[in-house]
């Protein structure tokens, strides 16, 4: 052996040149992409950053949205892509105070779909729609080559009025504010990975696919002021806190402890290295009240079946031109969550 | 969750870090070898959990960081071949080589494939028979039973179009290596658990007793974590320099035989090219000559290449420990973990990236204990 190593490395990877899956996958590459968008569509609105446009309309204040869905497979226990579609937009409607009233969606096809699998998730969209309470009043249909579409993609646009006078978002979030997140996490993520990948757990693991337009009406019905809420998608509880704090420009501080996880999902997360708080969810949100809100806030939410297990996870707490987000561990020390590059990646050994 | 919410207890924690701030008198310099021990340490904050004087460095045991830069080149250039589906563990996908990762392959076309056992791959080949099916069987002694199993299988079924692109290193060469080194300033060691699972520690014994290191097998839950600094730290302040166990609910000294039995069936030592690190002999596993028809670098005839090195990346001397990530002046601005300049950067494992996700700020309300 030689006394003196032979240092090497590769040479850098300066940037993609072609669209990766990671840039898809709620983390830094994604809020690359993301970037290019806001700064070549530049408005104020979209300057928000929040997951709907608030919009002023002759006298009405309307919220628009849209989102798309690619999940694979179509049909996951907990719900499908058809359910997602519906809720997923009525739920970023939702985020932004609104009543969700009128919906859009468009099919890509790919050629060789069955039917019957098509007529399944169409049955499934009205059953969502109508349990949310929304009309799908407009919608267009391509068909794609086969081997050109993975089944089935459905786009989903929305509409829903604001029925009140708060004013919330990211730029709402003031030091001291409570973070109250509405159940556990986690579960969606899971459930898509384990039937995607074939992974058997003792337990089935189900999807958290929920609507969450009744604990936020509730929210505001009951009078309480709200700074800002966020539904929690890819990218998990992390992702979803930080990029409000780098938007608002404040810290948060959160409890380990206090963030509810299931022991399958925990289980599930040791066994692959993953880290619960980065995993996707479809039925979660997280709500930023004034400190002295929060606990009549935590009320209203509880007697709501899908935010049963409403907590408080943390406090703002001070200005930071980064925008950071940390964890008080369960051993009692500090730990700074940031955005991941990609998607998780499940670990060697 | 049982058996991991014990070992994460806060009072046990608080305790075990005030017992070894008791018995700490001067300051020490531990190494822990295994990748999973750093990400577990930076992750629940254990070092701010420990007295000044002692210092804590991070060792060579990161699969994806270790991996050789050329190996990588052969990983893009077999997964763009035509008709080849290339099984990875997840984290090897956005290693940089010298031309692109596997992430920039699969978008361009390759059909390259995430999966979570070898065997996942064995069935892939079982299943798409007009394809040539290849798996990138990376990483220590930890991994090396499954891989060896996957061949095993492959074999029992007659499955002629499954291979395997060989990268696997072994731990106690890399730690002769970092103990030699003359900028070596590591006095003692946390053996990696799962690494000894599977071999036992006998084989670190006579490295204890020929550079009088303490050597403490250790788990990666925190309060292992802690445990095994205490055991290490008492023998570095008694005079001592043995192998113990910390990780007594997993480890036996003899290890696994079943699985080393597996892995002298399938693989032989060989030299092995450490990135970071350099060639170091009888350092890693190759496949033995009857199974020489499952080697994808035989099959496939892939050219060796010359890598570049990215002069600013001091990887080496993070891998042995020499260097703190911090101390790197591309870390954080040139070197991120979307645009890595070295591996260490690149695996949720490496030391770097660890920094990266867990140290990048250091607000100011956060304080030690």
């Amino acid at each position: 052996m030689s006394d003196a190593f032979s240092l090497e490395c590769p040479l850098p990877l300066q940037q993609y040149p072609h669209v990766l899956l990671a840039h898809g996958g709620g983390g830094r590459l994604m809020q690359q992409l993301i970037d290019t968008f806001t700064t070549a569509f530049a408005n104020a609105e979209l300057h928000r950053r929040h997951d709907g446009a608030v919009l002023t309309l002759a006298d009405a204040r309307l919220a628009f949205t849209t989102d798309a869905f690619v999940v694979h497979p179509l049909f996951f226990p907990g719900g499908d892509i058809g359910k997602l579609a519906v809720f997923g937009t009525v739920n970023d409607l939702a985020m932004c105070g609104a009543r969700a009233l009128y919906l859009s969606v468009s099919f890509i096809l790919e050629e060789g779909l069955p039917m019957e699998t098509l007529w399944r998730v169409v049955q499934s969209m009205q059953a969502a729609a109508q349990e949310a309470h929304v009309q799908i009043v407009t919608g267009d249909t391509k068909v794609v080559d086969r081997g050109k579409g993975d089944g089935l993609f459905v786009s989903t646009s929305g509409i829903g009025i604001i029925e009140h006078n708060q004013h919330f978002g990211p730029e709402a979030v003031r030091p001291g504010d409570a973070i109250l997140l509405s159940g556990d996490i986690g579960r969606h993520g899971i459930a898509i990975m384990a039937v995607r990948e074939g992974l058997a757990f003792e337990t089935e693991i189900a999807s958290d696919c929920a609507l969450l337009s009744t604990p936020v009406l509730q929210l505001l019905e009951a009078g309480i002021e709200v700074h800002c809420l966020r539904d929690l998608t890819r990218g998990g509880l992390a992702a979803a806190l930080i990029e409000i704090a780098q938007t608002a420009k404040l810290c948060f501080q959160l409890e380990e402890t206090a963030i509810p996880v299931r022991p399958e999902v925990q289980s599930a997360c040791e066994l692959l290295g993953l880290d619960p708080l980065y995993v996707a969810n479809e039925g979660r949100f997280v709500a930023f009240v004034p400190e002295t809100e929060a606990a009549r806030a935590l009320d209203v939410l509880r007697k709501v079946p899908v935010s049963a297990g409403a907590c408080l996870i943390g406090h703002v707490t001070t200005d930071d031109p980064n925008g950071l987000v940390t964890l008080h561990t369960a051993i009692g020390t500090q730990r700074i969550l940031d955005l991941l590059s990609g998607e998780q990646l499940p670990r060697i050994c | 969750m049982k058996f991991i919410d014990e070992y994460r207890n806060r009072e046990a924690a608080l305790r075990y870090a005030q017992r070894i701030a008791k018995i700490t008198t001067r300051p020490w310099t531990i190494m822990e070898v295994c990748g999973g021990q750093t990400h577990a340490i930076v992750r629940f904050g254990i070092d701010e959990l420990l007295p000044p004087g002692l210092t804590l460095v991070h060792g060579p045991g990161c699969p994806v960081c270790v991996t050789p830069v050329e190996l990588i080149d052969k990983a893009l250039a077999i997964a763009s071949l035509p008709g080849v589906i290339f099984c990875s563990f997840g984290d090897m996908l956005r290693v940089p080589g010298s031309r692109g990762d596997l992430f920039s392959v699969k978008a361009q076309g390759a059909d390259v494939r995430i999966v979570y056992s070898p065997l996942d791959a064995v069935r892939l080949a079982q299943q798409y028979p007009d394809r040539e099916v290849v798996f990138f069987a990376v990483g220590f002694e930890t991994t090396a039973p499954a891989n060896a199993l996957a061949v095993l299988e492959a074999h029992r079924r007659g499955l002629k179009n499954f291979s395997m692109l060989v990268a696997h290193v072994l731990v106690p060469p890399a730690m002769e290596a970092i103990l030699q080194s003359p900028n070596n300033r590591v006095q003692g060691f946390l053996a990696a658990g799962h690494v000894c699972t599977v071999m036992g520690y006998r084989e670190y014994e006579p490295i204890a007793k020929k550079y009088r290191v303490p050597i403490v097998v250790t788990g990666f839950e925190p309060l292992d974590l802690l445990q095994g600094l205490y055991m290490c730290i008492r023998q570095l302040e008694a005079g001592r320099f043995e192998v113990e166990n910390q990780y007594t609910r997993s480890v036996r000294r003899q290890g696994n035989l079943t699985a080393q039995q597996h892995i002298r069936e399938v693989f032989e030592v060989v030299p092995r090219k450490w990135r970071g690190i350099g060639e170091l002999p009888q350092s890693g596993l190759g496949l033995r000559a009857p199974y020489r028809a499952y080697d994808a670098e035989q099959k496939f005839g892939v050219a060796p290449l010359a890598a570049q090195e990215a002069s600013e990346c001091i990887a080496g001397e993070v891998l042995q420990g020499a260097k703190k990530p911090t101390a790197c002046p591309a870390f954080g601005t040139r070197c991120t973990p979307e645009h890595p300049l070295g591996a260490p950067m690149v695996s949720s494992e490496g030391a770097c990236a660890a920094y990266y996700r867990y140290r990048r700020f250091t607000p100011s309300y956060v304080s030690g204990l």
